[in-house]
């Protein structure tokens, strides 16, 4: 297996608002040295509760903004030293899947101009067939791009997000919470829809959730985060049956497992 | 099917009715509205006259609805050239952020702060009285209101996931302007757009009225205003008149900009 994603030591400070005019502003620790290596094909979750700094670290890898310290390397490349447009042709190669199904559709948009948008970055005419297989490929009709976001259930629309996300044929999807919005029966469909895509199309995912439950049932490799420290790192399989730190431990009992 | 709002319904009959009659007289008016007949002058209400004569024998219908059309022209170009601008350097600020944001928008607070038709007063005081400088006045004082509101509607698009989509898409940021960001603040630009619409309106009609917008003998209602003002104990209705004129405009437009507000916004109407 080959190395997709490299995260070396990645460490990620906000700075809080200034609450005392004399006293320097409180810094917060987000992402305190987190690493991991995800191979293609493979998937990686991360779990941890909000606040744990776990969608920070997905958008550090998404690129979205810069780590203070440490580096994510993309298929070899240092995804943070790229000039702008080179950062975004390489976009092409990792997508990102999100929480809320109604909020990453624009609602003026037809579904199928939104499903072709991270094509035209790079095509001046975007070929139509694409757009149809993508829509095939999460099981909707290509007769669907004509139809606007308000006209599909959640469940639908979360399909259509990520019929976005693979149409560039990316290396690597980011999902960050995508099911956790969906009603139990959905989530089953879409995570089940999300291992046939990894199949299909060789996939590498990074699975961002709060819930264990969820990952637990996709993961090759999980990794644990709680206010923005790595508690543990390793096969999920090993993880899920003999945790080795007491958080782990709890979010196995919430996760009923 | 919802009910409408009881502003948004009389407004757009207010409007319709300027813009009717702004309209009509591109091809027709009773009278040409520069015909004088000073043996006529004073008419009372007649066949002929529906609203009598004015100082000069002028047919006072006529130089009403001649004057609507000039006066919905200026608020129409004024509105579009200080919307236009106003709205992209909001929606520039907006999407680049840091101190270009500050700037820009500390910039039209400073436009803001000065009164508008004391700036039209400068304006012409400098270039001299025109129609054209009236519309440039009036654009100008419209350019700090219609950047505040596209980059406050902007920054919260800017939040929305699907903004968000777009840049892990590659976009840049003047892509995303032109494909999310403008096309989601439209509804509250365009409502904008018609308050000022009525703001325009009053705008021209004070500035002819001091003489320094349209220059006889184009007619406007500020200017008809202005000069039957000193024959008031004369004949008062000629006052009237073109007073009423700007009253239903004004509050034709507000009380359409107010309705399509409250049709709009979603803190008032949950849109799902």
């Amino acid at each position: 297996m080959t190395t997709l994603v490299e995260v070396k030591s990645v460490s990620r400070h906000y700075r809080m608002p200034r609450e005392h005019l004399l006293r320097a502003p409180e810094v917060l620790t987000a992402v305190n040295s987190a690493s991991f290596t995800l191979n293609r094909g493979e998937t990686l979750g991360i779990v941890g509760e909000s606040g744990s700094g776990k969608s920070t670290l997905a958008r550090m890898v998404m690129a979205f903004e810069a780590p203070d310290s440490g580096e994510i390397r993309f298929d070899g490349t240092d995804i943070h030293a790229l000039g702008a447009s080179d950062l975004r042709r390489m976009r092409q190669r990792f997508q990102m899947i999100f929480q809320d199904p109604f909020g990453s559709l624009d609602p003026r948009r037809k579904i199928g101009w939104s499903i072709a948008e991270p094509l035209r970055v790079t095509h001046a005419e975007t070929p139509a067939h694409k757009t149809a297989e993508a829509l095939e490929q999460v099981g909707l009709r290509a007769a669907d791009a004509d139809k606007y976001p308000h006209e599909f259930s959640g469940g639908q629309r979360q399909r259509i997000a990520i019929a976005r996300a693979i149409v560039t044929r990316p290396d690597l999807i980011v999902a960050d919470e995508a099911v956790s919005a969906l009603d139990v029966s959905v989530q089953a469909q879409i995570l089940n829809l999300l291992m046939d895509l990894q199949d299909e199309l060789g996939l590498a995912m990074l699975f961002i959730s709060h819930d264990l439950a969820v990952v637990a049932s996709i993961c090759d490799q999980l990794l644990v985060m709680q206010h923005g420290k790595t508690l543990e790192y390793g096969a999920a399989t090993q993880i899920l049956n003999a945790p080795a730190h007491d958080y782990t431990k709890s979010l196995l009992t919430a996760a009923g497992a | 099917m919802k009910r409408l709002p009881v502003n948004l319904l009389i407004g757009a009959a207010l409007v319709m009715l300027v813009i009717g009659a702004a309209a009509l007289s591109l091809i027709w008016t009773p009278h040409d509205y520069t015909d004088m007949n000073i043996r006529g002058k004073f008419g009372p209400p007649s066949e002929t006259h529906w609203l009598g004569t004015d100082q000069l024998g002028r047919d006072v219908v006529s130089q009403l609805m001649a004057a609507a059309r000039n006066s919905m022209a200026v608020a129409l170009a004024a509105v579009l050239i200080g919307g236009s601008i106003g709205t992209a350097l909001g929606l520039l600020a907006s999407a680049i952020g840091g101190w270009v944001e500050d700037l820009v928008m500390r910039i039209a607070d400073i436009g803001f702060a000065f009164p508008a038709l004391l700036f039209a007063i400068m304006l012409a005081a400098v270039f001299g009285p025109s129609l054209t400088n009236a519309i440039l006045a009036i654009s100008f004082i419209n350019i700090p209101v219609f950047a505040r509101v596209a980059r406050a509607s902007a920054n919260q698009i800017w939040t929305r996931e699907y903004v968000t989509a777009a840049q892990a898409a590659g976009l840049t940021r003047a892509a995303i302007s032109r494909d999310h960001i403008l096309p989601n603040i439209a509804a509250p630009i365009i409502v904008q757009a018609t308050i000022e619409f009525a703001v325009a309106i009053l705008a021209e009609a004070a500035l002819s009225y001091l003489g320094l917008g349209a220059q006889p003998p184009a007619p406007s209602w500020g200017r008809m205003l202005s000069e039957a003002q000193t024959l008031m104990y004369l004949a008062p209705q000629l006052a009237i008149y073109p007073g009423l004129c700007i009253v239903t405009a004004v509050l034709g437009f507000g009380l359409l900009g107010d309705g399509l507000r409250d049709v709009t916004d979603p803190r008032l109407v949950r849109e799902r």
